[in-house]
């Protein structure tokens, strides 16, 4: 018995929709996110990640709804992440039927949300998203950044985790903005760094590019691994995700009834 | 005749998987805080997530001791997940504070011991070969996410009501208890909602035992 690493599918989502293109001959409908889902259940996906690129809060009710679909139809645990800014947000979120919430810019702007957050609804189902790049003026070398990377907050970024930690969050997820989009492998020094100062469970997220990427992210300490458009493009698979792993001797899940 | 099932709605855990779940396994699932449907019904399901002692203030307000105690007098299916199990057992200990259970079953949750907690992901689960819950299933990965259990199975053989109870075990760490079924009282320490075929296998075998 041992756990096994966690391979997560991101999902960007805009008023409802799935958007980044997908490209998948046995899909219906690319942008409907429930269809994805379900998609990626059946190819063994561990878990979801709806991120609700919606800018406008009226689309909020979308979102809701979509979570209400995916609880429906999709039996594997999802978070839900993008905007959510307050205790109510994420009650209605979980009450829609998402198994975790991640939080990102309203913990950085009031780190006490994640405590009470954490408070109300237990550790296990917050989530902090932490967007990390380089920053030599940072003690860690690590600097956190938010709107998607385009500001810098001033924080250290495994300060920051750590920090949150003690606030209460169950998991981080540790994006890479250096690694993002590069295709050239997970940021593996900047896993360390983090793993090195806490003792919740890590996604890594940023730079897959080929599955063989996978394995070496898991050693530097993270328990789960994110991607996105390698995955909807169809460039990796999740099951050579899986096969990569598990040739590395890590542990992951393989169910019996998988369609290829 | 269609087996109906209730789903504990006392403020905590993801009730809505729970209730699509078990209609998708063809149950008629409703959601309920009321105490006599969810006496009435052919099985219960006690969700739960998060702090042992929040999740008993809960139980508590929906009179779900006595609940639980009715449906067990009269052999009624119930099946406990995550955090509804574990306040099956005596006690929880969370931060040095000691809460009351259900105490339908002797012992303690705790918390678990591991470099890295909660325990969250898939991992696999060693049952007895005479599980009814585990049927075909025995060898698959559920999903689970915690960061107490219980990790002592102190209710000897003779003291069981009914049959002896058949307990699964999975590690983490340490070894601790992932289900236990105990006549017509059943729990999982994992989320067989979000188990995906194999928790709605799981689902289904509990479910197949109503009416």
């Amino acid at each position: 018995m041992t756990l096994t690493a966690r391979v997560i599918a991101c999902l960007d989502v805009d008023a409802g929709r799935v958007v980044k293109g997908v490209n998948f001959v046995d899909v219906v409908d690319a942008g409907d996110p429930i269809e994805l889902a379900s998609w990626y259940g059946a190819a063994g996906i561990d878990e979801l990640l709806f991120l609700d690129i919606t800018a406008s809060s009226s689309d909020r009710e979308t979102t809701l709804e979509l979570v209400r679909r995916s609880a429906d139809q999709v039996f594997v645990p999802v978070t839900v992440g993008g905007g959510i800014r307050s205790i109510e947000d994420i009650d209605a979120l979980l009450r829609a039927g998402a198994d975790k919430v991640s939080i990102n810019t309203a913990g950085i702007a009031r780190p006490e949300l994640l405590r009470e957050a954490a408070n109300r609804f237990g550790s296990q189902c917050i989530v902090l998203s932490l967007d990390a790049r380089r920053e030599s003026d940072q003690p860690s070398g690590f600097g956190v950044t938010s709107y998607g990377g385009r500001k810098s907050t001033g924080l250290d970024a495994v300060q920051w985790a750590k920090a949150a930690e003690d606030y209460g969050v169950g998991e981080i997820l540790l994006n890479s903005m250096d690694a993002d989009g590069t295709k050239s492998g997970f940021d593996l020094e900047l896993i360390r760094a983090v793993r090195a100062a806490v003792d919740v469970p890590l996604i890594a997220s940023g730079g897959a590019g080929v599955a063989s990427d996978f394995p070496a992210a898991i050693r530097a300490g993270a328990q789960a691994v994110l991607a996105a458009s390698i995955f909807h493009f169809g460039e990796v698979s999740v099951s050579e995700v899986k096969d990569a792993l598990k040739h590395d001797s890590i542990p992951v899940r393989l169910p019996t009834k998988l369609v290829s | 005749m269609t087996p109906t099932v209730a789903v504990l709605d006392y403020g905590f855990g993801n009730v809505r998987s729970a209730v699509r779940a078990a209609e998708h396994v063809g149950t008629q699932a409703i959601l309920s805080s009321d105490f006599d449907t969810c006496l009435n019904a052919d099985g219960l399901i006690i969700p739960g997530v998060g702090a042992f002692a929040a999740c008993m203030q809960g139980i508590d307000k929906v009179r779900g001791g006595s609940l639980v105690d009715a449906r067990l007098i009269a052999n009624r299916p119930i099946l406990g997940i995550c955090v509804g199990m574990q306040i099956m057992f005596a006690q929880g200990i969370e931060h040095e504070i000691r809460t009351s259970g259900l105490a339908q079953w002797p012992g303690v949750v705790d918390r678990l011991v591991s470099p890295i907690v909660p325990h969250m992901g898939w991992n696999s689960v060693t049952p007895p070969a005479e599980s009814m819950l585990f049927a075909g299933v025995e060898s698959e990965w559920f999903y689970f996410v915690h960061s107490y259990a219980a990790q002592e199975w102190v209710l000897s053989d003779t003291d069981a009501y009914q049959r002896p109870p058949r307990v699964t075990w999975s590690e983490y760490g340490t070894p601790f208890i992932a289900a236990v079924e105990n006549g017509p009282l059943s729990a999982v320490q994992f989320h067989p909602e979000k188990s995906g075929d194999a928790g709605l296998t799981l689902i289904n075998n509990w479910a197949r035992t109503l009416v």
